[in-house]
């Protein structure tokens, strides 16, 4: 009696969970999920003049490895992310450690808050800003020529895109960066230090591993939102070597080719998902 | 004293790095002259007032705010029922449930866009301002989710059940016992899910045809290149972001 009781009160339970999931489960099911295959199916349709051809070719992925232009916005794209990752992760890793370590505790809350008050710029304005400080008569020139200095030519350049999504990153970077550090107890590195171990050694061996998931936790984030982003390259690499978004945006607009479009964005979730596999068994940290 | 000095210099050249583009764009918007670039021709108020007089800018300023509750609402709502079901235990492919749920954090916001506009073409559906909000309500369930399933825990859950032996039904439980115990985290997960939707471009871009919002209006701004008038539109909405989180952050400092 009591066991029937105990098991019907199990159903009851679990009848109500499943009901409390099914909104968010059938939401994120017919509007992501869905779309998402039917994207994929549509990558190997082809695009016509009479319009869209439902088939099952391989035509869009071999026209992305057979044309220069498409393999080239994938290797600016890779280089450009790469380049992204490593320079903010060079740029935050001082930055989050002053804030953890230097920095008496009172102040870390407003250092790390002052950190990221850009954050909260427009992204698209942000970009525009840099356009700004790089144009050729702008901010940085025009202090560059008031000291005498040649005049540089950024705008419209990889250097341009580098620079505001690094920007970017390394306000993303220090938090991340900084959740890790803060995480690590204290008596560890202690311990390093009465065991021998200089300030290189203790870093290298001890706190370097221990901040490890932080960092890889933060690098694969800039990848995928760096590999991913439209926006950036748009308004400050301008329209010479293209990135891969915005040639998947190019199918959208003025060539109406959605299939193509589709496959490209494929073969960028493909990229993701290397950088995934990469950076995940890094995510944890060692030896646990 | 080495240390002191090194680490100073660094957090000056870096705040330097991380403020320079903010303070331009700030500094600018109040250009007497019509470039927002050097020399700064003296100040003035008019490109600001030029914002707040462009019918467009006022109209997509709407729309988002509009966008932005309704996709949060929707998102807040899904992301706690789904993270009560989770956090209980009861519910069957509870790993997997939660993998899907929060699945869409790891996709570009370019291919969920691109995807949802391709679906929507196909079965003929027209793009507007709801299509918008269905895009951001996407991507901020898995945010609302996470924030809602991390504040909930045994305490919860136990009062939950007290509630529940002393007669409260589902609605009562979830009104009056779990939403006041996490509201801070409910309302933290409203107000981020604001801010993503609110400061959203590529989305908007795609599934917005008529009726666009803010960062798809200044992006059309944009072309017209540097214009003190976007350096004021960005000031303004910097103001605007940074009230919020200001607002966010001393309700939730007070609950605690």
């Amino acid at each position: 009696m009591s066991q029937t009781a105990a098991t019907s009160l199990e159903t009851a339970e679990r009848r109500r969970a499943i009901a409390l999931a099914a909104p968010a489960f059938l939401w994120t099911l017919g509007f992501f999920v869905l779309p998402f295959a039917i994207m994929f199916v549509l990558s190997f349709w082809q695009r016509t003049d009479e319009g869209l051809v439902a088939s099952w070719t391989l035509e869009n992925y071999r026209t992305f490895f057979g044309e220069t232009a498409y393999l080239e916005a994938a290797l600016n794209s890779i280089e450009i992310t790469l380049a992204v990752t490593f320079f903010s992760v060079l740029l935050a890793y001082p930055l989050a450690w002053i804030i953890a370590e230097e920095l008496p505790a009172r102040y870390r809350r407003l250092a790390l808050a002052m950190a990221i008050i850009p954050f909260w710029t427009s992204y698209v304005v942000r970009s525009y800003a840099w356009t700004l400080l790089l144009a050729k008569r702008g901010v940085i020139n025009t202090w560059l020529s008031d000291w005498g200095l040649p005049v540089l030519d950024l705008a419209n350049s990889r250097i341009a895109t580098v620079t505001g999504f690094t920007h970017f990153f390394t306000m993303l970077l220090v938090l991340t960066i900084y959740a890790s550090l803060v995480q690590m107890p204290p008596n560890l590195k202690r311990a390093a230090a009465d065991l021998g171990a200089g300030p290189f050694a203790t870093f290298r061996h001890v706190i370097l591993p221990l901040t490890m998931p932080g960092i890889a936790v933060g690098a694969f984030i800039t990848f995928a939102i760096c590999i991913g982003d439209y926006v950036t390259p748009q308004i400050l690499g301008g329209g010479n070597d293209l990135a891969l978004p915005q040639l998947i945006m190019l199918q959208v607009g003025r060539r109406a080719d959605l299939p193509m479009a589709a496959t490209l964005s494929i073969i960028l979730m493909i990229f993701v998902t290397i950088a995934y596999l990469a950076t995940a068994r890094y995510m944890k940290v060692e030896g646990r | 004293m080495k240390r002191f000095f090194v680490c100073g210099l660094y957090l000056l050249l870096l705040y330097g790095f991380i403020f320079l583009p903010v303070i331009v764009l700030v500094v600018f918007s109040f250009q007497a002259g019509r470039f927002p670039i050097p020399p700064f021709q003296g100040f003035s108020l008019k490109w600001h007032e030029a914002v707040l007089g462009d019918e467009d800018l006022m109209v997509a300023l709407f729309n988002s705010l509009l966008v932005a509750t309704v996709s949060s609402l929707v998102s807040l709502v899904l992301g706690f029922l789904a993270a009560r079901a989770v956090s209980n235990g009861s519910l069957p492919f509870s790993k997997g449930i939660r993998g899907l749920i929060t699945a869409p954090i790891s996709v570009s916001y370019l291919v969920i866009g691109l995807g949802l506009l391709a679906s929507l073409n196909l079965m003929g559906i027209g793009l507007s301002l709801w299509t918008v909000g269905i895009g951001h309500a996407v991507i901020n369930t898995p945010l609302c989710f996470a924030i809602c399933l991390s504040a909930m825990g045994e305490r919860q859950i136990t009062a939950e059940r007290a509630a529940r032996d002393l007669g409260a039904g589902e609605m009562s439980v979830m009104g009056l016992v779990t939403a006041p115990m996490i509201l801070p985290a409910l309302i933290a997960a409203f107000l981020l899910s604001m801010t993503f939707s609110w400061d959203e471009f590529i989305i908007a871009f795609l599934l917005s045809r008529f009726d666009v919002t803010l960062p798809v209006e200044i992006w059309s701004l944009l072309r017209s290149g540097l214009n003190p008038k976007t350096n004021a539109v960005g000031s303004l909405v910097f103001l605007l972001s940074a009230f919020v989180v200001l607002a966010a952050e001393l309700i939730t400092m007070r609950r605690k």
